[in-house]
């Protein structure tokens, strides 16, 4: 019986460093995840401020015909697939990158007609092992990515749309709702639509050098912008998942904790009831 | 003198934002000053140093990358890819990046990335003029 004390004493042992460890990590996540969303919200300035000049310019000149506001036949699709460098977040990663080949089965036959630009080592690792025809990565990106960490993948993915190597780009990053709930979103991103102008006033820039060449210009870093929001969301998803998946780990261990200090207590209680019944027994045979 | 509210925005931050006389930076096609009750006007800007004066003599310099400029009514908004006042430059770093870069152009191999370098050259070069 004292062999089986022991054991149950090592087991809430362990589970209780165990405990300690989720415990630590949803608080770092939860830390993470706030500033998370503090860069989300320093970001959305620029961001409206690209998008109001954008939807001046598009209002202004009637039929602004620069490609990348224009659908043309695809021929080959690139997708940006977000994911996240480290695991331990719950179905953070299994649900978006399900999501992903999803889509790419439902409209694709071959591989010759995607591309995959992804972020993130998870992602990375997956289609990697499943030859997914990956054209760019970016891992190993910081907790609270800044602009310039993902600015290469970002241009190279527009840039080749611009040189109609892809002629669609879609964005995969799972969309934040509140720190418990994240939903996987697949969106279009190039040929961009354009932004509707919400002030009906519209203003009479002008442009330096033309209306024409501010707008190629600006739609690159437009695009660049959405991928860099994209990521600064899927971030804090990514936090919020982790979260929510630590809390549950720890709230388990707890309910393990009790279940083996009762197995302990019992054990330890049978074992006294044992030796005292083999006292009184030996005090009996004595008299 | 009559003031203007002048705004600089990255995707990370605000850098800058308060009222100034005079803004003066290096459009795509030149120079430009702009005061306050400017027309409306958009356009790119270099990579280059951006001034503006605040009040008299007082003058803020910044190093502006990847950016351009809307002027609306008595507000100028600068919107940049990077957009660093002198305290955050390395200089160091600046330095060692404009001598590779000079060096980049100066071997005359067509597999080097000729626009890239010329780039980062002026990157270096803006910010090297700021701190000055």
């Amino acid at each position: 019986m004292a062999k089986g004390i022991r054991e149950v004493r090592s087991k809430i042992k362990s589970t209780k460093n165990m405990r300690q460890i989720t415990k630590a990590m949803k608080m770092v996540a939860a830390a993470k995840l706030r500033r998370n969303q503090e860069k989300a919200e320093a970001a959305r300035p620029y961001a409206d401020k690209i998008q109001e000049v954008i939807a001046s310019i598009a209002s202004g000149t009637s039929g602004s015909k620069h490609p990348m506001l224009q659908s043309r036949p695809v021929k080959k699709t690139g997708y940006i697939v977000i994911t996240s460098d480290r695991g331990l977040a719950g179905g953070y990663n299994a649900n978006m990158l399900r999501a992903v080949i999803n889509k790419i089965a439902e409209k694709h036959k071959s591989k010759d007609e995607y591309g995959i630009f992804v972020i993130g080592r998870k992602g990375s690792d997956f289609f990697r092992k499943r030859n997914y025809p990956v054209l760019e990565e970016a891992t190993g990106l910081p907790a609270s990515p800044s602009f310039a960490d993902i600015k290469k993948i970002a241009s190279s993915a527009v840039a080749m749309f611009a040189n109609e190597q892809i002629d669609e780009l879609y964005l995969c990053y799972n969309k934040f709702h509140s720190a418990i709930s994240q939903t996987p979103t697949v969106k279009q991103l190039l040929p961009l639509e354009a932004p509707e102008s919400n002030n009906n006033r519209a203003m009479n820039y002008e442009y330096e050098p033309s209306s024409e060449e501010v707008l190629a210009n600006l739609l690159p870093k437009y695009a660049e912008t959405l991928v860099y929001s994209a990521l600064l969301e899927a971030k804090a998803s990514e936090e919020g998942s982790r979260m929510t998946a630590m809390g549950n780990a720890t709230d388990n261990a707890t309910d393990m904790i009790n279940r083996y200090t009762l197995q302990y207590n019992r054990a330890r209680q049978a074992a006294i009831t044992q030796e005292i019944s083999e006292i009184v027994a030996g005090a009996n045979a004595q008299a | 003198m009559s003031k203007m509210t002048v705004e600089v925005v990255t995707p990370e931050r605000v850098v800058y934002s308060g009222q100034a006389e005079m803004v003066i930076a290096r459009g795509v096609q030149g120079d430009l000053g702009i005061l306050p009750n400017h027309m409306p006007m958009v356009t790119p800007l270099k990579t280059a140093p951006v001034q503006i004066k605040v009040e008299g003599d007082q003058t803020m310099r910044m190093a502006v990358s990847g950016g351009f400029m809307e002027v609306r009514g008595d507000k100028v908004t600068i919107l940049a890819e990077t957009a660093e006042l002198p305290g955050d430059i390395d200089v160091e770093r600046a330095k060692a990046a404009k001598e590779r870069a000079e060096k980049r152009l100066a071997e005359k191999y067509p597999e080097i990335d000729f626009q890239r370098a010329e780039r980062a050259l002026q990157r270096a070069l803006a910010r090297l003029d700021v701190t000055k």
